[in-house]
């Protein structure tokens, strides 16, 4: 690890202004910075403890019916905030869903949108990577492939986004609020990872000192509370990253077709995958297995294998259908023992056939 | 002296007494708050921090490391290179015994495997030696490394695993296979998998001048003595080493490692204490790992179902500088009656580090592949797999034609089935399914250990006041030697097991041997056995030639040790305290040495094995292939059980390593770079607990005269034998999907 400077401001101005220098890190939980430190992928000069800034881990409920996510919100406290939780159920499945519980009780809602690429060529420094090191290559085109992206990627980088948190947050047109030497702004969550395209250094809309300071999921994203689910399919029951996930949630008109659909993907991209396209084919529709088969067709028409990840296509497929089976099913009552598992007791009985 | 003992008071967590008894670990509340002294956790006065820096290329040269700018670094004190390492008093490329395996110690600059240490930075903080040893930034000249099975010359081994023959047969195998009526030949591939005990590689390395004191976690603290001895040019007494605890060690601390002997040459180039520990992904490289295998499976069945013939050709790997070879066939010299057996073995050499022992050795892949095939069999000949295993159970081991020493395989299958409720198993695969309708297979398999024992030593103490004091070198590697060989301890002298100091862990203690082949408990245990037996004897003969002791001329008839008395055989009434013999005798204490081997008669005679069957439940999500293992339940028949809760934690243990290789380990090798690519417990995935929600152990009763005097067989490795195959064959039931290559992930079963 290289030697870096420590700061600790106490305002925000302060964070802003400590870490417009080249080189400055923002610290929170440090569940992905500081193993990025310890293996020399990331060196920063100067870390900008935030941890220490007023403000920045309240959970809000605004006027207009929206909700803030402080930046420094703790992923455990925010899926267990019992009015989070029923206003957004798939938000809180995907949380608890991501990682350990150790890692939930450090890891704060701003890092988990910032986390970088757990593709194993970003992390090996021996390895070419143009994310790392732009120019150098990307070592994971012909290597060891089988969990690299199916949409939206470049010959430059194949890697994925590797949250759970983001991908509801996309579904449901969470907004990132940024603060920095300009002012505040804000950017769309779902255009807030760029994808990989010639540069896949650019990883996301964050710009130099800028710092996320809130989340925020418009009035609208509580319509979606009675069918909202998280479905996430990985190579253990649990503590792994996805191989490929889906956030599904739904609104049902009374004579029981779908009035508004959303949909995103994660595992897939570079990016929390929405497919605005698919939700527009779910809307006025029956929900049968007949629409959510379209529905998965249309999200996933462009995808193409990187590599040894064709399997990931179909599989993507199956997990549209189910979560939007699963949404429509109705959320559960309470969240199941295993979030997000295939092997979560399936409310309203049989769903394979 | 030994520096450890245990000295909590054990009455509390007493269920009883001494063998047999399910006591709670002695060590276990030190462990869980954290007091238990690891390697690591010792900071000598004046300690430096070594780091390694390792290569990552697989194969080629270091032309240049840039050690000026890492000695300019602040708090870095050396840096240690081929150029500048001091001379040791041994070739670290020599090989004197089958046991010695080569290190990587800077003596060239040579590059034979991704993660071969290259140089050596020691620091005043752990920081600054890993950022000295990130700034030497190398230099290579790469040579195409050497990966896969494929590619690289193949050759027939000179042995494989501890000493055994690349061919064995018995019978005409490809006569077997010409009359049989229905033939199964398949080809199953494991993979490379490697050592990662929750505690990695350390040592804390402190010198005073030819004398050396070690921290530092061995399987085999004598040995581990000797080599350390012989690479400095000490004798091996003046090697000291504490390793009270390891954080597990399944093999791969048997030997000293090359990184840990870099912390103790770190330590005599500074002239301060060193201390040297692996970061977690430096384990895949330098510590051993499991080879991968290829294994041609070949089964000849007769019209009712009966074995024709077996065959496994296995083909391994091992690295390109040293020998070890995974004797993955062998397991099919033991298992199931065939008139014709036949293994034998080729391999490659590869730009790894050398494969090593890594729990069931051999058994482990060999017994998922087999136990695969029987299941295929099984099918073949229309027959429940159960039914097969009992239409061709081993009366007497195929291969040596040897009875049993003893073997409670029926009963092990009888108990595992009834308990896991096998009965009414549907033949046809893909034909179960759960209320949400997950497709439901289930599965099972033969598990199987060799009986081992090796050389070991204990010497007993009566002590005046008639406590005992028991001490052998052994080791605890989380199994529980440190409760259930002070319970053999506390036995062998007739006394409570609070009466009994029992010290261990410490290389200036009798040697127990090598805590390895799941022989641990038979080998010291059976030494603390005889030396309790010898220091009892020369007590008897004190009390027994003295017309004042009640005992007097007791001598025919004999005695025994009843609760701190001996006393007549005949009549336990009559007898005196050990405490009474002692003081009239006016010795403060009286000692015996005793040893412990396997009897070579015995050995000729029998064929020694533990047995077990293992029975899975699987479910499958049927259009995204994911699994889960519901249920497992294990029956194992193992000699005698010392300590059953212990025992039950190893074979549990041992199973869920067998949902591992099933289901989840592998290492992900860059077919270009040689580099294990997923060198991190985030990403070499062994199964959470959620992977394992019902687990089971039966301990089947087996009384075994011939193993040892103590009836023992050992636990440590059997339970990740059987698990394997069970869940692979309970995949195939539940998806009428066969998958032939481990582990198997959910991309193999998607439709």
């Amino acid at each position: 690890m290289n030697r870096f400077e420590y700061v600790r401001p106490g305002t925000l101005a302060e964070a802003v202004a400590a870490a417009a220098a080249p080189g400055a890190a923002f610290l929170a939980g440090g569940t992905n910075l500081l193993d990025l430190m310890k293996g020399g992928i990331a060196r920063p000069d100067r870390l900008v403890d935030l941890t220490h800034l007023p403000g920045l881990d309240a959970v809000e409920r605004l006027p207009d019916g929206s909700t803030r996510i402080g930046a420094l919100v703790r992923n455990a406290d925010l899926a267990h905030d019992p009015d989070f939780a029923a206003r957004y159920p798939a938000i809180a499945e995907a949380l608890l869903s991501g990682a350990s519980g150790q890692l939930r009780n450090a890891a704060t809602a701003a890092g988990n949108v910032l986390q970088r690429t757990r593709c194993r060529y970003f992390y090996d420094t021996a390895s070419a990577c143009n994310k790392r090191e732009p120019g150098s290559g990307c070592d994971a085109l012909g290597g060891e492939n089988r969990a690299h992206a199916v949409l939206g990627w470049s010959e430059h980088c194949i890697a994925t986004h590797p949250s759970d948190f983001c991908v509801p947050l996309a579904a449901l047109g969470a907004v990132v609020e940024l603060e920095g030497p300009a002012g505040r702004r804000e950017v769309p969550l779902a255009e807030f990872h760029h994808l990989p395209g010639s540069t896949p250094e650019r990883e996301t809309a964050r710009g130099p000192g800028e710092m996320i300071v809130a989340l925020r999921l418009p009035p609208e994203a509580a319509r979606f509370a009675a069918h909202s689910r998280y479905l996430k399919v990985r190579e253990r029951i649990s503590y792994a990253f996805a191989v490929v996930s889906a956030a599904a949630a739904l609104t049902l008109a009374d004579d029981g077709r779908i009035g508004e659909a959303r949909l995103a993907l994660g595992g897939v991209a570079l990016k929390p995958w929405r497919s605005t396209e698919a939700e527009a084919a779910l809307a006025g529709q029956a929900p049968d297995r007949a629409a959510f088969e379209r529905a998965a067709e249309i999200a996933l028409a462009d995808a193409r294998p990187s590599g040894d990840n064709a399997y990931k296509i179909p599989l993507a497929r199956r997990i549209v259908v189910r979560a939007l089976q699963l949404a429509a099913a109705g959320t559960p009552e309470r969240l199941p023992a295993l979030p997000a598992s295939p092997f979560a007791p399936a409310p309203g009985g049989v769903l394979h056939v | 002296m030994s520096e450890i003992s245990l000295t909590d008071d054990a009455r509390h967590m007493r269920h009883g007494s001494n063998i047999g008894q399910p006591m709670t670990r002695r060590e276990g509340v030190l462990k869980v708050t954290g007091t238990a002294t690891f390697a690591a956790d010792n900071h000598p006065p004046g300690m430096l921090y070594a780091v390694l820096a390792v290569s990552t290329i697989a194969r080629g040269r270091v032309v240049s490391l840039d050690e000026a700018t890492a000695r300019a670094h602040p708090g870095v004190v050396e840096v240690i290179t081929p150029a500048n390492r001091p001379p040791l008093a041994m070739d670290p490329d020599a090989k004197t015994n089958p046991f010695m395996f080569r290190l990587d110690l800077l003596q060239n600059d040579r590059v034979r495997y991704p993660g071969q240490p290259i140089a050596v930075v020691v620091a005043e903080t752990l920081e600054a030696a890993t950022e000295g040893a990130a700034l030497l930034a190398p230099r290579y000249e790469e040579e195409p490394a050497r990966t896969g099975l494929d590619g690289a010359e193949i050759f027939v081994p000179p042995a494989v695993g501890p000493g055994h023959p690349p061919e064995a047969k018995t019978g005409d195998v490809e006569a077997g296979l010409q009359a049989a009526v229905r033939r199964v030949e398949a080809v199953y591939e494991t993979p490379a998998q490697y050592h990662n005990a929750m505690e990695p590689h350390g040592v804390v390395a402190s010198w005073d001048g030819d004398r050396l004191s070690l921290d530092m976690p061995t399987q085999a603290l004598a040995m581990a003595q000797g080599r350390i001895a012989g690479l400095f040019g000490v004798s091996p007494e003046n090697v000291h080493i504490r390793s009270p605890y390891l954080g597990g060690g399944f093999g791969s601390k048997g030997f000293p490692s090359g990184p840990q002997v870099l912390g103790i040459l770190a330590a005599k180039m500074t002239g301060r204490p060193v201390k040297l520990v692996l970061r977690r992904e430096q384990m895949f490289g330098p510590v051993g790992h499991r080879a991968p295998t290829r294994q041609r499976i070949r089964i000849g069945l007769s019209e009712d179902g009966g074995m024709t013939a077996l065959a496994n050709h296995t083909r391994t790997a091992s690295s390109t500088f040293d020998d070890f070879f995974e004797p993955a066939a062998d397991v099919a010299h033991t298992l199931y009656a065939s008139p014709a057996i036949a293994t034998s073995y080729e391999a490659v050499r590869l730009d790894t580090g050398t494969p090593l022992f890594m729990r069931a050795p051999g058994e482990a892949s060999g017994s998922i592949a087999l136990e695969s095939a029987i299941d295929e069999a099984a099918e073949a000949a229309g027959m429940d797999p159960l039914a097969f295993r009992l239409r061709n159970y081993a009366e007497v081991e195929p291969i040596s034609n040897k009875p049993f020493s003893s073997k409670a395989l029926r009963t092990c299958y009888e108990e595992g089935a009834a308990r896991f409720g096998w009965a009414g198993r549907p033949l046809e695969p893909r034909s179960m399914r759960d209320e949400a309708g997950l497709l439901t297979g289930w599965g099972m398999g033969t598990a199987t250990f060799p009986a081992l024992m090796f050389q070991g030593k204990a010497r007993a103490t009566i002590r005046r006041d008639g406590s005992g004091l028991m001490e052998t070198g052994a080791h605890d590697m989380g199994q529980g030697a440190w409760t259930a060989l002070a319970q053999i301890a506390a036995d062998a002298l007739g006394l409570g097991i609070d009466e009994v100091e029992f010290r261990s862990g410490t290389s200036d203690l009798p040697d127990a041997g090598i805590a390895g082949g799941s022989g641990h408990t038979a080998t010291a245990g059976m030494a603390l056995h005889a030396a309790g037996t010898n220091v009892l004897a020369k007590l008897a003969e004190l009390a027994t030639a003295d017309e004042r002791s009640p005992l007097f001329a007791a001598g025919n008839v004999g005695t025994i040790a009843r609760a701190g008395r001996l006393v007549r055989r005949d009549d336990e009434s009559r007898g005196e305290r050990f405490a009474d013999i002692l003081s009239r005798a006016g010795l403060d204490r009286i000692e015996a040495d005793g040893g412990a081997a396997m009897d070579p008669a015995a050995q000729e005679a029998y064929a020694m094995h533990a047995h077990g069957a293992v029975f899975a439940e699987v479910k499958v999500d049927p259009d995204f292939g994911q699994v889960r293992v519901t249920r497992l339940v294990g029956a194992f028949a193992a000699g005698r059980v010392i300590n059953p809760r212990m025992v039950r934690s190893q074979l549990l243990g041992g199973m869920i390593w067998g949902v591992s290789f099933a289901l989840h380990e592998h290492a992900v090798v860059d077919k270009r770079s040689g580099r294990v690519m997923n060198a991190d417990l985030a990403e070499y995935h062994v199964p959470v607990n959620a992977d394992v929600p019902s687990l089971e152990a039966i301990l089947v009763h087996e009384d075994d005269p011939h193993v040892n005097a103590l009836g023992i067989k050992g636990v440590g490795e059997i339970g990740i034998t059987g698990t394997g195959g069970a869940i692979a064959n309970a995949i195939r039931h539940a998806t009428g999907k066969r998958v032939r290559r481990f582990p198997i992930g959910l991309a193999d079963l998607l439709d």
